[in-house]
């Protein structure tokens, strides 16, 4: 009698001591907010062109995570976003949403100087403070701040914003994706080599 | 020889054929002066050095031409002395084939040295300043990826470096630059190593050798007999690739560099064969990285050996003067054949990494067959020197599971090809692996990008945030004292309203006369800096003088009119005071005449007492006399017939002037009263019963008074009406017109730019308009009312429509005058023509209601006329609309104008208006 009563007073106790401590560690190490709009947040290219509908990238990671809203209508990210997103979320990857946009080769916004009218209008649309200038005082885009967001091009009254892809240099420069072969015959790309070989 | 360390062994490695033999036969030869050399202002990783030369200029061999950028960069010397012809992209040793910015010297043909010295005893010079001057030398690791060997040499500084270790293991096929070398400058090669123990103050020093250079290593072994330095000869078995550096440090110490780490990180520091030789030469006697040693192999070159070359000459004059067999070579490959790359463009420059070039036939470098299905043999993984799974890696690199490769350690891959070389099915790892390489720097590098780009975004939106806040505190602020100096208004009016009636007329033109003056003000200074900007432009040259002098003519003249409108509103009181007191006017010219006859009186004497002493100038105070005799007679005369004048008005014993500027003035009290104590209702003030009680009491004076006048009248002949009335509340509506226009101009700005506070602004613009309305509904009801006490006798059913129809018609009138002014704030040559069809709209419906209202009007004077009113007073309520008309018109060919200016003229437009109201109120009640 006394053995099961002392088994049940310390199956008690430890339930009340794991109890405590799972209590304290509960408020001790709440987590404020959504910790995966963060994750999802963080996934996305952070252009804050609003392609998607949303004003912003963290809006959009919000709309995910709390309406169910589709992963595949950020263009700036593409494909690999989308993977990456359907990874974090568990979904299936699906083709980019063309309605938002196609993916594009990078770009970034280049104010033809002379004829900026110093307007300031595109400073303010800018989304990341990469444009500098002045009132009545020309533009210019920092290039490596552009985010190639597009949202300066359209407010510029003399159109004088361009958006040009950016150009490769030697360090930017990538391998290619090495041309699979499995599907070519030997003799079919250079049949001198395989006569001579028969030769 | 006997190895005195134990050599480790490292997993995998591959043996391929040597070919080393066929150019380490003949001793190294010098090049020939290349008739002109490139140089590529970025020979390795980092950033591009900076051009310290421009185009025409003359270079001597060794002069710097580019010089560093940056801790990770090189200085770039002439490698001849010539001219400086182009400094522009030219195709470089690289993988893409790309252009790249180069420097070119076109050779005088006298290679001439710039004047150049070496240190006497560097061991005198404190490290950092030997370093320097290595740096300085543009001295570069000439083994593989050319990185700064300032940078390696600075490696003692914050790593305990035990072990120096000089590569000489040369383990890629073909390649015999550092074997010829070792052979022939083995003295140089030891100078070197001693000066980079000087640097790093080793605890160790190995020289790692393949067995297949027993020429290079007994020369070493001789040389090192007679240098005081301590070191170990390594031989170590030949089997590619042992001169990798992690792989050469395993064989020798046994040490496995971590992943992600470099060698100084286990206290090993690695130097090519190569370099040390160029730290020598720069060191002992000053000669910078200039040339270094190529080997031309290959079975398409005629000569293969190795030649010392300058840097910058071009591959095509090497092969050249190797005489290559171009018709035989079919592939030209920079480097060796396992990590190399192949080349089309023979007039792509040697750099301080060509160590070799190998022109190949068809035979000996056959195309890579076509790549065949994986058939997991598992030999790749058996050659892996870096104990890699390259299967694994390649499926990953193939199917972009980019996460995936990276965890199964990518980056540690040395992209040394032994694993493409083994491969049966002839699959391009190596370019698997560098393409997957690739794909994670950028997508590390986008990542990096969106983390900067969200923290820029996110700091944005707190700065926008926190402008917002200030604004608003601002606004609320200004809305305090805005508050504050109404109340202290309102507390004005209200002692001036308990003072005496005769300050009201001069207290009400106050606000007109500060705003005109502030209008003045404001055109100053818009001049000023106008004038200013201009100076500025004129100054630096810029464009736009013409336009900006243009725009200062006009704000000259904005100027010009709004200090004239102050200067006129000043004077105008004086002008409307006087005819308000007829009495003193009388009473003046009484005392005029009495003056002047004293004055007459006074000369009389003094020409009589002149002709008396018979002294004096008598004709002039004849002529003297005889003027104030006319002047006194003629006083004289206007006061009697001013007083005959007067007679009738002043009989009945009231002055209806008097009476009828006191009413006004009562009148104007009573509005203030009454608008003071509906603001005091509204903010809830305890002075509102008060006031209420005020407003009352002035009311019932105002209505005495206008009994008063009404008696007056009646007995009197006539007298014009109060027109207090509605000019004030013209000056209302203009007012607030105005403040309805600024309104609407800030929300729709607003609007534009997406503002919030948009809405808030529309709800303010609609309660402004709705004001607006009222005042423009009283105006029109008190135009209307006089209209009606004109015709008090006639039909009053047709007044309603009559006051509705002029109501319209006021109301087009605002509305036009609204686009006008719109059009107006246009800048010139931008016509909008939307606007332009909106105001000739507005002009045709204000013209309808025009119409419909004269129509109005003629049938009432008609009714009128039945009942036998004059027809004068029709005439005149025509003319009364034409001024309105013209106005308008009047306003529209001066949109240009200032915005004040329109408005005072149509003020005064109102006021003659009404003034004709007047004289047929006078024609009625006579």
């Amino acid at each position: 009698m006394s053995a099961v009563l002392i088994a049940v007073l310390v199956l008690l106790g430890l339930g009340l001591v794991f109890g405590i401590l799972l209590g304290y560690s509960s408020i001790r190490f709440k987590v404020e907010g959504n910790p995966l709009v963060d994750q999802v947040d963080s996934l996305l290219p952070q252009t804050q062109c609003g392609q998607c509908g949303h004003p912003g990238c963290r809006p959009y990671a919000e709309a995910i995570v709390n309406n169910d809203e589709a992963i595949n209508k950020c263009p700036p990210g593409g494909q690999g976003t989308i993977e990456a997103l359907a990874d974090l979320l568990d979904v299936e990857a699906i083709p980019l949403d063309a309605e938002h946009g196609e993916e594009q080769i990078k770009k970034v916004a280049y104010i033809r100087e002379d004829e900026c009218i110093g307007c300031t209008k595109c400073i303010q649309a800018c989304p990341v403070d990469a444009i500098l200038g002045a009132a009545k005082q020309m533009h210019t885009v920092i290039v490596s701040e552009c985010t190639g967001c597009d949202l300066c091009v359209e407010p510029c009254p003399v159109d004088c914003i361009d958006m040009l892809p950016i150009e490769t240099t030697l360090n930017s420069w990538q391998w290619p994706v090495p041309k699979s072969g499995v599907e070519l015959i030997a003799t079919d790309r250079n049949p001198g080599i395989a006569l001579e070989a028969d030769r | 020889m006997k190895n005195t360390v134990k050599v480790h062994g490292f997993h995998g490695g591959i043996h391929p054929p040597e070919n080393k033999k066929q150019s380490t036969g003949a001793p190294i030869s010098i090049a020939p002066l290349p008739s002109r050399v490139i140089l590529p202002l970025q020979q390795h990783i980092g950033l591009p050095a900076e051009p310290v030369v421009s185009v025409g200029d003359k270079v001597l061999k060794g002069q710097l031409v580019a010089e560093a950028v940056g801790r990770i960069s090189a200085n770039i010397h002439a490698s001849i002395s010539g001219t400086v012809v182009a400094i522009e992209p030219h195709p470089v040793p690289h993988m893409s084939g790309m252009e790249a910015g180069c420097l070119i010297i076109e050779s005088d043909g006298r290679d001439e040295w710039i004047e150049h010295q070496g240190l006497e005893d560097y061991t005198q010079l404190p490290k950092q300043e030997l370093i320097e001057y290595i740096r300085r030398a543009g001295v570069a690791g000439m083994g593989g990826a050319g990185f700064p060997t300032d940078v390696k040499l600075h490696l003692g500084d914050d790593h305990i470096v035990n072990t120096l270790i000089i590569n000489a293991a040369e383990c890629e096929p073909y390649i015999t630059a550092d074997d010829m070398l070792m052979r022939e400058r083995a003295e140089e090669v030891l100078g070197g190593i001693e000066i980079i123990a000087h640097l790093l103050k080793p605890l160790h020093i190995m020289v790692g050798i393949e067995d297949n250079k027993p020429q290079a290593i007994r020369a070493l072994h001789a040389a090192l007999d007679n240098s005081p330095l301590n070191l170990d000869i390594v031989i170590t078995p030949t089997k590619y690739p042992s001169g990798g550096e992690k792989q050469l440090i395993k064989l020798l110490t046994g040490v496995e560099v971590p992943s992600g780490r470099i060698p100084a990180d286990v206290g090993i520091v690695c130097q090519n064969i190569g370099t040390t030789t160029a730290i020598y030469r720069a060191v002992i006697h000053g000669e910078p990285l200039i040339s270094r040693i190529v080997t031309v192999t290959g079975q398409a070159a005629g000569h293969k050996q190795n030649y010392e070359v300058r840097i910058g000459t071009r591959f095509a004059d090497l092969l050249d003067h190797s005489e290559v067999r171009r018709e035989q070579m079919h592939r030209l490959i920079v480097g060796g054949p396992m990590m190399g790359i192949t080349v089309i463009n023979e007039q792509i420059p040697v750099i301080k990494t060509t160590n070799c070039l190998i022109a190949g036939t068809i035979e000996e470098m056959p195309p890579q067959p076509p790549a065949q299905a994986c058939i997991r043999c598992g030999m790749c993984e058996q050659v892996c020197p870096a104990e890699l799974l390259p299967q694994q890696l390649h499926w990953f690199a193939k199917g972009k599971e980019f996460d995936k490769a990276r965890h199964h350690n990518l980056f540690d891959c040395i992209e040394c090809g032994a694993c493409s070389y083994v491969c049966p099915s002839n699959i391009p790892l190596v370019q698997y692996y560098r393409f997957a390489k690739a794909e994670i720097r950028k997508e590390d590098e986008e990542q990096r990008k969106a983390d900067h780009a969200r923290i820029r975004f996110e700091a944005r939106l707190e700065r926008l945030e926190r402008e917002k806040i200030e604004k608003e505190e601002r606004r609320k602020q200004r809305a305090i004292e805005a508050a504050a100096a109404q109340a202290a208004k309102k507390d004005a009016a209200l002692n001036i309203a308990s003072s005496s009636a005769g300050n009201r007329p001069a207290a009400a033109s106050v606000p007109d006369l500060k705003q005109l003056k502030s209008n003045a003000a404001i055109a100053r200074t818009k001049l000023r800096k106008a004038e200013k900007a201009l100076a500025n432009a004129q100054e630096k040259g810029l464009d736009g003088i013409e336009t900006l002098q243009a725009t200062l003519q006009q704000l000259q003249v904005k100027s010009e009119q709004a200090e004239k409108a102050y200067a006129d509103a000043q004077n105008a009181p004086a002008l409307q005071q006087t005819p308000t007191a007829p009495v003193t006017d009388i009473k003046q010219l009484k005392s005029h005449a009495a003056i002047a006859r004293t004055k007459l009186k006074k000369a009389e004497k003094q020409l009589a007492a002149a002709q008396e002493t018979g002294d004096g100038d008598i004709d002039t105070l004849k002529a003297q006399v005889a003027e104030l005799q006319a002047k006194s007679i003629a006083a004289e005369k206007a006061y009697s017939e001013a007083e005959s004048g007067n007679s009738p008005v002043t009989t009945p014993g009231i002055d209806t002037t008097e009476l009828e500027a006191d009413i006004a003035a009562l009148q104007s009290k009573v509005d203030k009263a009454e608008n003071a104590w509906k603001a005091a209702v509204e903010s809830g003030s305890p002075a509102a019963d008060k006031m209420a009680a005020g407003v009352e009491k002035l009311k019932d004076k105002l209505k005495a008074l206008q009994d008063e006048l009404a008696t007056a009248r009646a007995s009197a002949s006539a007298a014009p009406a109060t027109t207090v009335d509605s000019t004030a509340l013209e000056a209302d509506i203009m007012a607030m017109q105005s403040k309805v226009d600024k309104a609407e101009n800030a929300w729709k700005a607003a609007v534009e730019s997406g503002s919030p506070a948009a809405d808030k602004m529309a709800a303010g613009v609609e309660k402004l308009k709705d004001k607006l309305k009222t005042l423009q509904d009283e105006l029109a009801q008190i135009n209307a009312g006089s209209t009606a006490k004109a015709t008090s006798d006639s039909g009053t059913e047709a007044h309603v429509s009559i006051k509705e129809l002029k109501q319209q018609v006021s109301i087009m009138r605002t509305k036009l005058k609204k686009a006008e002014k719109l059009q107006a704030e246009l800048p010139e040559g931008e016509k909008d023509p939307a606007l332009d069809a909106e105001i000739a709209e507005l002009r045709a419906r204000h013209d309808a209601a025009q119409a419909l209202f004269d129509a109005a009007e003629a049938e009432k004077a008609a009714a009128a006329a039945q009942q036998g009113i004059d027809l004068k007073q029709l005439k005149i309520d025509a003319a009364m609309a034409r001024a309105a008309v013209t106005k308008a018109e009047r306003a529209l060919s001066k949109a240009e104008q200032d915005h004040k200016q329109t408005l005072e003229e149509e003020l005064l437009a109102a006021r003659a208006e009404a003034e004709k109201l007047n004289s047929t109120l006078e024609r009625f009640s006579e």
